[in-house]
């Protein structure tokens, strides 16, 4: 190794960071107000760009210097689109559920009055007699942000905003240590890697970084394709450049030249964020020939994944980054010694490499004092489905589930009762309630038989089928499957057309069995990650949901009404109002029609079960209900 | 359900095209190549990018890249195949795609899926007889949050229910007709 130049890199870096100070400073300490609106793919899909159009318009109309910031999405998905508003002299105020209508009255009546609108107010970022801090939302007892420290609060597409909150100091830092101590401090802590399998990371860059080799690759995995899993997409889509320091210190370590990021084409906003971070990066000389005039040369190529769910595996990755289908090979060899091209390869995920600049920066210690005994750090969970708080959360590792669904997560809506929860997506598991004051981490999931997975945790209540949810899972890895090992490719269509039968009333007893013992030998005899753990679904609802199954079976009833085939929709004639048309007219097939008396009767051979008429039907009536098995339906109503 | 290759039966059919449409698209296509080397491992960036130029990947167009980078065709015809993103038929004016990720899938996916192909009376992998309108599932969009989601010409919109559908429809409709009233 050649002889580091300190000096260099340190005042290369303090250049910079100086000019981030000043450019940071003037513009939070200015006399301006600065407001800032979540605008990720979350925030999009609820309407952000609207917001942000209309703001812009309104603060256009006065030439009064009020500047706006397009942000990334800070984790409460549910309260989108968000309006962080900051006014000099006052705390920062997050407001929640903005429509281009409070977007105007907010510029009216806050950023050029004095009225801090505190009907829309989630909370400000501030101790203040103003109002009420969002830090007093029980979530914030448990949440603890590492990863997520900055999403939401810097502009994305600036880099500069991210140096002025210490971005790339650890990189400098790194440089100026060799490389082998770099790995003694990741492997001091504890990091394990978050693409799911939980492999400790150190050992990984060791293997690399000790083979002769002259060309080597680091790649960052951000292909994120299970169902339900969000987080790679927002740390992307709202701290890209934590990630790419990430990738320069571990290329820097092992002795990579050349990086790859791999995103899915699905998230085309990461695409984009991702390379006017990378172009910003290049020309402030934190990429390229010389590292902050360190010698060290490193570059990175943005790759687009096409969309196949395998290609989240390390070798079916390297095998699509060569132009070919992404089929995943036998390991060993590991990428670490024979991966891209056949040169040793390190593969990362997002979350791991994000991780890494806050290790270099705060110490081993700090990291590994986070966590349980074998699990450091914290983890990053995506929460959906039947939950009231959906979003993002960053929690240390060992909390309980309970804690991050009725604490965090809100709990579940509308008062129904917690049935499960999915983790891990596709190759995770679904836990019961027992399960929920289990302290998680890599390996209590384990043990239960689920699986951390990428993170990805979907909340479901009494009106979630488990069979559907096995059915669900396991057609999409079927799917997905890549077709090389027998067990996968034809294994998991057997499974799938047993799970259909089951949800359609067809399934035999001893067909429980059966799908047991397949489950087991597709697990046993496939060769990727995607076979090993696509039974797992319906591996731990057979373990703690057998009685759906067996209500599937034994009286063709679904005890959750979902499935399709063994539900039907049914007006209840003493609730029915002779008077309301609601459901009459949102009917998407036109199934439904009042009879002499004027209560209205669902055509049974018609109906499409949408569900429609339940929305549409007036709660003080609430006449609409599902039965099954659909024999319910008095008989007078089925012509 | 099938298997992931023929996601859906229509994948496989070949769209046949007019000679002067194949000489536009081999010109086409060759515009696209001449941003890249001849390395194999070019092969799905140069798919991606011919495929954002024309819509989708004719065989005029695969048989074209094949050439460039001197690989047999059936290499190329398994890269294409393999990739949920590539497809084989021209896609409509407007693209619908409905996302079938978890939350999604138990907050109703599927029954908006349904809605659309009952409006549109195509399934999913396929296009409108009229062009207008082509339909497909997305494994995830990552808008768990906001489920279900819809992906409705590269906008996606949270909390769509079955009857948005025909709001959607209905607006696209309305605005043609403006259109046409103004063409006119």
């Amino acid at each position: 190794m050649t002889v580091i130049a300190s000096a260099e890199i340190a005042s290369a870096y303090e250049k910079i960071k100086s000019h981030a100070l000043s450019k940071w400073k003037n513009l939070w300490d200015g006399e301006k107000p600065v407001i800032m609106v979540s605008a990720a793919t979350c925030g999009r899909s609820a309407g952000a760009l609207e917001v942000l159009q209309t703001i812009k318009e309104e603060v256009g109309k006065g030439q009064d210097g009020i500047r706006i910031i397009e942000t990334g999405c800070m984790g409460h998905c549910y309260a989108e689109p968000l309006v962080i508003i900051a006014k000099p002299g006052n705390p920062q105020i997050v407001y929640g559920y903005i429509t281009p209508e409070k977007a105007r009255r907010l510029v009216k009546d806050y950023v050029r009055g004095q009225d801090t609108s505190p009907e829309f107010a989630l909370g400000a970022l501030k101790e203040t007699e103003l109002i009420p801090s969002i830090y007093d939302l029980p979530r914030f007892k448990h949440e603890k942000y590492i990863l997520l420290e900055n999403i939401g609060r810097i502009d994305p597409e600036d880099i500069y905003h991210y140096i002025a909150r210490d971005g790339y100091e650890a990189l400098a830092k790194a440089l100026q240590m060799q490389p082998e101590n770099m790995v003694e401090e990741i492997r001091e802590s504890g990091l394990r890697g978050r693409g799911g399998a939980g492999f400790t990371t150190a050992y990984k860059w060791e293997v690399c970084r000790s083979s002769p080799s002259k060309t080597k690759y680091l790649i960052c995995n951000a292909d994120e394709g299970d169902p339900g899993a969000f987080m790679d997409r927002a740390i992307l889509e709202s701290d890209p450049h934590s990630v790419i320091e990430g990738m320069i210190i571990a290329a820097y370590t092992v002795g990579a030249r050349h990086g790859y990021i791999y995103v899915r084409a699905e998230y085309p906003l990461a695409v984009h964020r991702v390379e006017v971070a990378l172009r910003q990066a290049l020309s402030m000389g934190l990429l390229g020939k010389n590292v902050l005039g360190s010698g060290f040369a490193f570059d990175i190529k943005l790759f687009q994944g096409s969309g196949a769910f395998v290609c989240g595996e390390e070798t079916a990755l390297i095998a699509s980054l060569e132009g070919k289908p992404g089929l995943p090979h036998h390991r060993p060899p590991f990428p670490a010694t024979k991966g891209l091209h056949g040169k040793p390869t390190v593969i990362n995920n997002v979350k791991t490499l994000a991780y890494v600049p806050r290790i270099v920066k705060n110490g081993a210690d700090w990291f590994s004092q986070i966590g349980t005994e074998k699990s450091k750090g914290t983890a990053v969970f995506a929460l959906a489905g039947k939950v009231l708080n959906t979003g993002l959360t960053e929690v240390p590792m060992g909390t309980t589930l309970r804690d991050i669904i009725f604490d965090v997560g809100g709990g579940i809506p509308k008062g129904r009762r917690f049935k499960a929860v999915q983790i891990g997506g596709p190759s995770g598991g679904c836990l019961p309630e027992s399960a929920l004051d289990m302290p998680i981490d890599f390996d209590s999931l384990k043990d239960v038989g689920a699986m951390m997975g990428s993170g990805g945790m979907v909340v479901m209540d009494e009106d979630d089928c488990m069979v559907e949810v096995a059915r669900y899972f396991l057609e999409f890895t079927q799917r997905e499957s890549c077709g090389k090992c027998t067990m996968c490719r034809l294994g998991t269509r057997q499974m799938l057309a047993m799970l259909e039968e089951f949800t359609c009333g067809r399934g035999r007893m001893e067909g429980l069995d059966t799908l047991r013992e397949l489950a087991e030998d597709v697990k046993a005899g496939s060769l990727c990650g995607l076979g090993k753990t696509s039974p797992n679904p319906v591996l731990t609802t057979l373990r703690y949901f057998r009685d759906e199954y067996e209500a599937h079976i034994r009286e063709k009833r679904c005890p959750a009404l979902m499935c399709h085939d063994l539900i039907a929709y049914y007006i209840l004639p003493e609730k029915c109002e002779r008077s309301c048309d609601a459901c009459v007219g949102t009917c998407t097939v036109e199934a439904i029609s009042s009879d002499k008396r004027r209560i209205k009767v669902i055509d049974q051979a018609k109906c499409v079960k949408c569900g429609t008429c339940m929305t549409a039907c007036p709660p003080q009536y609430n006449a609409v209900i599902k039965l099954s098995p659909p024999e319910k339906v008095p008989v007078a109503e089925k012509k | 359900m099938q298997n992931q290759h023929s996601s859906s039966p229509n994948s496989w059919k070949q769209t046949t095209i007019t000679s002067e449409e194949q000489e536009k698209t081999r010109q086409k296509t060759k515009l696209v190549l001449k941003r890249f080397t001849r390395k194999r491992e070019n092969l799905v960036p140069i798919l991606q990018q011919v495929q954002d130029e024309l819509g989708y990947l004719p065989r005029e167009a695969m048989l074209e890249v094949a050439g460039f980078l001197t690989i047999p065709e059936m290499d190329v015809y398994s890269v294409v195949t393999f990739y949920n993103q590539f497809r084989l038929i021209p896609p409509g004016r407007h693209s619908v795609r409905v996302c079938l990720g978890t939350a999604c899938h138990m907050k109703g996916g599927y029954i908006l899926l349904d809605a659309w192909k009952r409006r549109l009376s195509i399934d999913r992998g396929e296009t409108t007889k009229d062009r207008e309108f082509d339909l497909d599932t997305v494994a995830c969009v990552g808008c768990c949050a906001m489920a279900p989601v819809n992906v409705v010409d590269k906008k996606a919109e949270g909390r769509v229910s079955p009857t948005r559908v025909d709001g959607i429809l209905l607006a696209f409709k309305m605005e043609k007709e403006k259109k046409d009233k103004e063409s006119q």
